[in-house]
């Protein structure tokens, strides 16, 4: 019982990292309805430049301002300059596109950087939390940044001008352009701020599982899966799917036998699948009903 | 007495000359690849996809290499060396090998990196009689003269370094419960296998707990919270250098002080320790055969002294914290002693020849006390280790240099 | 025209309609194209015997990444199914064949092809009905779960004693038949040749018929595909199945030409390689698969030729400028072309007839 207790623990502070990817997933999902395959290596792109900051002495919440600032703006001039001149091309261009950015920042970051792993610095300190074994401080500080993250963001798309115009951009940019949005700046906004998450979730990712250029690799992989899992129509979905595809790793990893340690990314995802079988717009997303 | 006519030595010189030429012939052999002025080594590494972390190594052998040629190069021949990407794919291996040897016509294929890249092409090598030199794996498999006689590997073994561990282990706690983190692929299950062989007849009942991880996780701290729950008390942390360092870290967090070994393939104390934490890193248990960079223990050794000018000199964007830049000019160095010793008899057949015969080689970068030896059976050129304890501030070396050869 | 290709049509005008409706008005193209594949075959029947061993080995990679990409628009080009699976059943194709090959069975390597492509079929089918359920991304996500699983389950002790583990087979090269003047090689390339043109006929015939329009309507407009009586689930799990068979037979080839399998090589990233070269091909084109067979393996070694160390970085920009210059692949760039120049052909022949009845 003990160790089911701990494994949960366990697979909800890795479940932390998983769901702060799975929101900035679903952000650009939202805006551009389909999935940026390059939001991991963007994330990582901009820890490094925090990184360098702190690396010439700035302090941490300068370079964290900073850089979630400078994220933004690579948002918005991404979206601007990349994926305006195709935006009326076949989805699965814009697919490559998307692959395009994920090559060139992977590579570059690199050659820049170079692959020794860097620690990076945390504000909530390491120390076990509350004297448990089980998670430190920062996994729980992280775990609060992303649910503070969430709830500020329901407030904006809810409750505020802009938000409300985003979102009728993203749902029907035709008559939100008759009313006088422009579609093309709320979808650069969109990107400006899935970015700037991004940006947050590598900073916060960064301290546990260290810098280098693949840092965001299988994170991203686990965000997509945990994003799909909670729907990918609600960032709330989003996050408890992140938090849930960590969870599910780490029992199948604990409690299956013979194989369970091999195969727990093969089984995680399984039970994924299975449970799309049952709710396939994911456990909280609506199904979109379309008129014919 | 007119006897040396003209007519004469019109006569003798062809035959003179063709003595002459003869006697060039005989003193100066080439294969493909070969000339008065070039000696062109091949290599595919992996400079992209995810074993990119790697590829300093080869960048740094080149500029090595380069250093050589200003010094004059090898017994006055240039060294070209053609380094293709494969990105850690074999069927992009098979592509690159072929072009190298089909295409460029290289003479050998030096360093290759990777089990399964090394492995796809192990054969096609051997049948076309080119040499795979000094493969920069510890797999067990490149140690077969007789079956194939153009393959010849380099650093100790995984399973060797395991079997160490398991001796060590047995030594110092040999009522342990042992838990095993390793990465789901070919080293890995080598070090797993090592450590298994080591132990014996102990194996089954000493160890709890074989966890493993793939590249594409992002933490491993779930395994080593299941290690510390089966209730183990030594640690066998054979992970590389991100996930070792993150094992390290959890170690301490959870509050787990197990005797805790780290592999040599994850020991770099800039590398792994540093990000881990120093002070959780103490204790430790490893083995080297290469001198760690970072320790300041070689501030005033001969060798690091010459590595660093080295690396000012010829290769100042690589990092000095990276032991793979320790590596690259080992191995380089191995390969420039095999081919000068060809002399101007530069035939693959002869590179073999050199390559199997080393006797006590000392490069300047290896542990005092470890030197290279091969011979005609016997194709593990690196087969001692030494270990070491973490202090808090350096590695510690301790005891002596440990043969890590395989039982024959 | 059909509704249904009518709908293909203005649904996105870049996108490629159906066979015939690009020839009905292009009657004269058609003919040309003709020619024009008769000369690629011609080509590509005398390019071994000019060509070095290397340059070869390479030509036969580009046909079977060709095929396993005609395999992938078979399902996402002409069936609308987003899948990140394709590696999978490269893998379990390549590993068929290897199994059979080497140990107890020894098979002949020509026989690995049709065992691969019947396994990969079942394999297909079974996925094809659960993913009967799924939509776009959750596909995807489906599919990249099975990407995800082969090379684990491959590597996993379970299946060691099968499939060598991580230490992965290896496979002899076959020879060439006793009395044929040309190498291994070129054997090989030959062998793989008359499959990619047995198969590709084959795609080509499948598009034309009332099974190829069944499975594009279904991609344009699936509620009126199964209100005109399409049964969609059958033929979404059978283009399935048969996606699955082509890409397949490219793994068995693939491991016959290379003569090794591991496990890590079968991994999400080659399904994305697929993905992209079927995109820089064009969705929905056959000759375009090969084309993106060609794209898969020369671009990233034209990109290390131009930086080493930063030959990922390179590999992007050519890909980001050739979705610029070309959204819609190379097949659609053609198209465009050829219309153009079609049209132009045409204003000046109105205007010659206009002049001469003057």
């Amino acid at each position: 019982m003990e160790q089911l207790l701990q494994q949960v623990v366990a697979g909800l502070a890795t479940g932390a990292i998983y769901a702060t990817m799975a929101l900035a997933v679903v952000m650009v999902y939202q805006a551009i309805d389909h999935l940026n395959f390059a939001q991991g290596e963007l994330a990582t792109f901009s820890t490094f430049l925090a990184w360098q900051m702190i690396d010439w002495g700035w302090s941490y919440w300068a370079a964290f301002a900073i850089t979630v600032a400078i994220s933004f703006v690579i948002g918005i001039a991404i979206d601007r300059i990349l994926f305006r001149p195709v935006r009326n091309a076949p989805i699965l261009s814009q697919l490559v596109a998307f692959i395009a950015l994920f090559s060139i920042l992977n590579s570059s970051d690199g050659e820049i950087w170079n692959f020794t792993i860097k620690s990076f610095p945390t504000p909530f300190g390491t120390k076990p939390l509350l004297g448990s074994g089980l998670i430190s401080t920062h996994q729980a500080g992280m775990v609060a940044v992303t649910l503070v993250m969430l709830a500020l963001l329901y407030v904006f798309f809810r409750g505020s001008r802009l938000g409300l115009a985003m979102r009728a951009a993203a749902a029907n940019p035709e008559a939100a352009r008759l009313v006088g949005i422009r579609v093309g700046w709320m979808i650069a906004l969109g990107w400006g701020l899935s970015t700037a998450i991004g940006a947050v979730a590598g900073m916060l990712i960064a301290p546990v599982v260290f810098l280098d250029p693949n840092m965001m690799l299988g994170v991203l992989l686990y965000g997509f899966a945990g994003a799909v899992l909670g729907g990918l129509s609600s960032p709330g979905g989003a996050v408890l799917g992140g938090f849930a595809v960590g969870i599910i790793e780490n029992l199948a990893g604990t409690f299956i036998p013979f194989v369970g340690q091999e195969l727990k990314l093969t089984v995680a995802l399984i039970v994924i699948v299975a449970v799309l079988m049952v709710r396939p717009a994911g456990i909280f997303g609506r199904v979109a009903v379309s008129r014919v | 007495m007119k006897q040396i006519t003209r007519r004469t030595i019109l006569a003798t010189a062809p035959a003179a000359i063709g003595l002459a030429a003869l006697h060039a012939r005989a003193a100066k052999q080439y294969d493909p690849g070969v000339t008065d002025s070039e000696i062109k080594v091949g290599n595919t590494a992996p400079y992209s996809g995810p074993a990119s972390n790697y590829s300093t190594i080869w960048k740094c052998e080149a500029a090595y290499f380069k250093m050589i040629n200003a010094q004059g190069g090898i017994n006055g021949r240039q060294i070209n060396f053609i380094s293709y990407d494969d990105a850690y794919s074999p069927p992009k291996t098979v592509e690159m090998t072929r072009k190298l040897v089909e295409q460029d016509q290289v003479f050998v294929i030096a360093g290759g990196a990777g089990t399964p890249t090394n492995t796809a092409i192990w054969k096609y090598m051997n049948e076309h009689k080119v040499p795979q030199l000094f493969v920069a794996t510890g797999a067990t498999k490149w140690d077969d003269p007789k079956s194939h006689p153009w393959t010849i590997g380099f650093q100790p073994n995984y399973q060797s370094e395991g079997r160490i561990y398991a001796a060590y282990i047995l030594q110092n706690k040999p009522e342990g419960k042992i838990g095993v983190l390793y990465q789901n692929d070919d080293f890995g299950k080598d070090y797993l296998k090592g450590v298994k062989d080591g132990l014996g007849a102990k194996a089954a009942s000493m160890i709890k707990v074989e966890a493993t991880y793939e590249t594409t996780d992002p933490t491993v701290d779930s395994q080593v919270v299941n290690i510390k729950a089966a209730g183990c008390d030594v640690f066998v942390n054979t992970a590389i250098n991100k996930f070792a360092a993150q094992a390290i870290r959890k170690a301490a967090e959870i509050e787990w002080e197990p005797l805790h070994i780290l592999s040599g393939i994850g020991n770099s104390l800039a590398g792994t320790l540093k990000p881990a934490g120093l002070e959780a890193s103490k204790g430790l248990v490893t083995d080297f055969f290469l001198k760690d960079p970072t320790d300041p223990q070689w501030k005033d050794d001969a060798g690091y002294k010459w590595w660093l000018g080295f690396m000012n000199e010829w290769y100042p964007e690589g990092d000095k914290n990276d032991a793979l830049n320790v590596f690259g000019p080992t191995a380089a160095a191995t390969i420039v002693h095999v081919l000068k010793a060809c002399g101007d008899e530069l035939t693959r057949a002869n590179v073999m020849e050199q390559a199997a015969n080393l006797h006590e080689l000392s490069l300047p970068m290896l542990l005092p006390g470890i030197t290279i030896n091969t011979s005609p059976t016997d194709f593990a050129p690196i087969k001692q280790v030494q270990l070491a304890r973490f202090d808090g501030e350096r590695w510690q070396l301790f005891g002596s240099v440990i043969s890590s050869a395989l039982p024959a | 025209m059909t509704v249904p290709e009518r709908e293909a049509v203005a649904l996105d005008a870049a996108a490629v309609p159906s066979e015939t409706a690009v020839a009905k008005p292009l009657g004269l193209w058609l003919d040309r194209r003709r020619l024009l594949i008769g000369a690629a075959v011609i080509a590509g029947l005398v390019a071994p015997l000019v060509v070095a061993n290397f340059t070869i080995f390479q030509l036969t990679m580009v046909m079977i990444y060709g095929l396993a990409i005609l395999g992938l628009n078979l399902l996402t080009g002409f069936n609308g199914q987003f899948s990140l699976g394709h590696s999978a059943f490269y893998g379990i194709g390549a590993y068929t064949a290897a199994i059979l090959m080497s140990g107890s069975a020894d098979l002949a390597y020509y026989w690995t092809l049709p065992c691969a492509g019947a396994v990969c079929f079942i394999v297909g089918i079974s996925l094809g009905l659960p993913a009967l359920r799924l939509q776009g991304l959750y596909l995807a996500l489906a599919t990249f779960a099975l990407a995800v699983a082969l090379p684990q389950l491959l590597k996993s002790h379970l299946l060691e004693g099968l499939t060598g583990g991580v230490q992965g087979i290896v496979i002899d090269k076959p020879d060439p038949p006793p009395g044929l003047p040309i190498n291994a090689d070129q054997w090989l390339y030959y062998f793989t040749l008359a499959v990619l043109l047995v198969m590709f006929a084959a795609a080509a015939g499948l598009v034309r018929s009332r099974t190829g329009r069944a499975i594009m309507a279904i991609r344009d407009h699936p509620i009126a595909a199964a209100a005109m009586g399409i049964n969609t689930a059958r033929y979404k799990t059978l283009t399935f199945g048969v996606s699955a068979l082509y890409t397949g037979v490219a793994g068995a080839l693939g491991a016959i030409v290379v003569q090794f399998v591991a496990p890590d090589s079968f991994n999400f990233l080659l399904s994305v390689n697929f993905l992209v070269g079927l995109i820089v091909g064009g969705i929905g084109s056959i000759p375009g698969s090969l084309f993106g067979g060609v794209f898969v393996l020369f671009v990233p070694n034209i990109a290390e030729k131009v930086s080493t160390g930063l030959s990922g970085a390179v590999y992007g920009v050519i890909l980001l400028l050739l979705i610029f210059l070309m959204p819609s692949g190379a097949a659609g760039f053609v198209r465009r072309t050829a219309a153009s120049l079609a049209r132009l052909r045409r204003v000046s022949t109105t205007e010659s007839i206009g002049r001469s009845t003057r």
